[in-house]
């Protein structure tokens, strides 16, 4: 059906770790949600008035429901938190590119997301899961002991956990654990902060993996067009011609070789 | 009978700048839109009088470190720096793409110099473009641009220069950021300009707290979004009670509502900007709407609209 704004429903909304919210939308862009796109959701305060990108965490198409696991940053995501069930929600789906799942196929594969880039890991890890022939290491960074969406990850893979204070898992961060663990794949599937999307494309580039990275950026329309969340890429995009490729259309997922980060 | 009947009934939404008839009033603010790609997935492009596209330079601009955007109170701060792919290929694939469709093109062209700004205009002239939207009013590039746009004396030599080799009607977009809009545009008039948008973006600051940063890469940015829309309104009143030619009238305009509001102050057309982010819908939701509105104030043409304010 394509791209779309819809008011859709809160089917229900919890907490699940301080500041993190885990939100069930019925929507039909369920249908279409693919790993690692995003959702353009509206405030309804016309005072914050951009939408607020989020990832998509998990899809039911038969069903038509949608998930969403935000942090509250700011305004916008503070409204959303308060939402619950049955509350019209605005949105705009589904954006960007998604993940590659043709490229795991025969082979070993980090799943990996740093704090409130863990959520795309959910859907990420069902989908691989279901087309099956790749083995699924899940390696998940958290700052302390307050975990999320852990057991979700657990049904589709074996899971690793960091933590910046050491009180679960490894201390440190992914690539900590990695080395703990001594933990080798081919592919790479990674969102999360910008210090470990770095880390992680250097350690593919060390190790000649392919790694497929999913970058953030400040947004205004998420749909293409005020080029407002541009990365710099290594060749000439098609678009822009200058090496300034869209994250939100033309990622958020890119290859990490081809960006500039 | 039936059928004349029906003809007579007919609301015309037509508005004619420089000789050019636009189907409604309703255009794409520049550098909102891109060429109508991305919306053409959410709207239908031939519901618009116009589309505006992003600004266009004779090379390839590659704009402005990231932040590019932020959010404001009622609205948003923009640093994007023009990047644009140049105009080899915006003429083989925007104005390609927009060949498809029944409404009208308006190009809108940026500079550093104004040989940059007349090579455009030159290149231009034998493509399918009904006007040409001269930006000299970004706030968000250092050199060019802007220069031109806030003295009196720079806008009428650039106006006259470009005048001299369009091919099309040329609009001059004009700056807020200026302390008498109504000079500028009386200079671009005398220089020969066929029309005036406005307002650009008005320029800003926005500094976060947590991280003592500017919100922005490039530290400042322009301000869209319906929190400027006061402003705008009472610049293109003013302009519109101290020129002759046509006014394009911009700001926050967020339904048909803002836009008659600007139709009354004297715009013959309006653009949706920051608008389109927010509601992707909202080109053709307020095409409609100004239908609606004509319909229960019966007013069968637009044009008794313009400048109507008492």
């Amino acid at each position: 059906m394509g791209k779309r704004k819809e008011t859709a429903s809160v089917q229900k909304q919890t907490c699940i770790a301080p500041g993190i919210y885990d939100m069930w939308i019925n929507t039909t862009l369920a249908k279409e949600a693919k790993p690692g796109q995003f959702i353009n959701v509206y405030p309804e305060d016309s005072s914050t008035l951009l939408p607020r990108p989020i990832s998509i965490c998990e899809a039911d198409g038969d069903q038509n429901k949608l998930r969403i696991v935000y942090r509250t940053a700011g305004k916008g995501t503070t409204e959303f938190s308060k939402y619950r069930e049955g509350k019209d929600i605005a949105i705009l789906g589904t954006l960007g590119n998604g993940f590659p799942l043709d490229k795991a196929k025969g082979k070993k594969c980090f799943l990996m997301g740093g704090g409130i880039g863990i959520p795309p890991m959910v859907q990420l890890a069902k989908k691989l899961h279901e087309q099956g022939d790749c083995e699924i290491q899940i390696i998940v960074g958290y700052r302390d002991a307050d975990l999320f969406l852990q057991k979700d990850l657990e049904k589709y893979g074996r899971v690793y956990v960091a933590t910046e204070d050491g009180s679960v898992g490894s201390k440190g961060n992914v690539m900590d654990t990695i080395r703990e663990n001594r933990l080798s794949a081919d592919v790479i599937y990674a969102c999360g902060p910008m210090p470990m999307l770095r880390a992680i494309k250097k350690f593919a580039e060390a190790n000649n993996m392919e790694a497929y990275i999913s970058l953030e950026e400040r947004m205004a329309c998420g749909v293409g067009a005020c080029l407002g969340c541009v990365c710099k890429t290594t060749h000439k995009d098609h678009h822009s011609h200058v090496n300034n490729a869209r994250v939100c259309t033309d990622g958020p997922v890119f290859e990490a070789k081809e960006v500039d980060i | 009978m039936e059928e004349q009947k029906t003809v007579q009934t007919k609301l015309n939404t037509e508005v004619t700048i420089a000789g050019v008839t636009f189907k409604n009033p309703v255009m794409t603010a520049s550098g909102t839109f891109g060429s109508g790609m991305e919306y053409g997935e959410f709207v239908d492009l031939n519901k618009l009088g116009a589309v505006v596209t992003k600004g266009v330079a004779n090379v390839p601009w590659p704009g402005n470190p990231t932040p590019r955007v932020t959010e404001t109170y009622g609205g948003m701060l923009n640093a994007i720096g023009l990047q644009n792919p140049g105009i080899d290929v915006f003429i083989e694939r925007d104005l390609e793409f927009l060949k498809q469709y029944d409404t009208k093109v308006i190009v809108n062209v940026c500079g550093k110099s104004v040989e940059d700004y007349l090579e455009v205009v030159e290149r231009l002239s034998d493509e399918a473009v009904d006007m040409l939207e001269i930006n000299v009013s970004c706030p968000n590039v250092k050199e060019g641009a802007i220069a031109f746009g806030q003295k009196a004396d720079a806008l009428y030599d650039i106006t006259s220069q470009i005048k001299k080799v369009a091919a099309q009607p040329v609009i001059m977009k004009l700056s807020p950021n200026v302390t008498d809009i109504t000079e500028m545009a009386k200079a671009a008039e005398a220089a020969g300009a066929d029309a005036l948008s406005m307002i650009n973006t008005i320029t800003g600051m926005k500094i976060d707290i947590h991280r003592r940063k500017f919100a922005l890469a490039n530290k400042t940015g322009g301000m869209s979004g319906p929190a400027i829309k006061p402003v705008a309104v009472r610049m293109v009143y003013q302009t519109a009670q101290a020129v002759k030619i046509p006014i394009i009238g911009m700001g926050g305009i967020a339904n048909a509502e803002d836009a008659i509001e600007f139709l009354l102050a004297g715009a013959t057309a309006v653009s949706i900007g920051a608008m389109n982010f927010i509601n992707p819908y909202t080109t053709v939701e307020t095409v409609q709407g100004i239908e609606d509105y004509m319909r229960q104030y019966q007013i069968t043409d637009i044009k008794e609209l313009i400048g109507a304010v008492q």
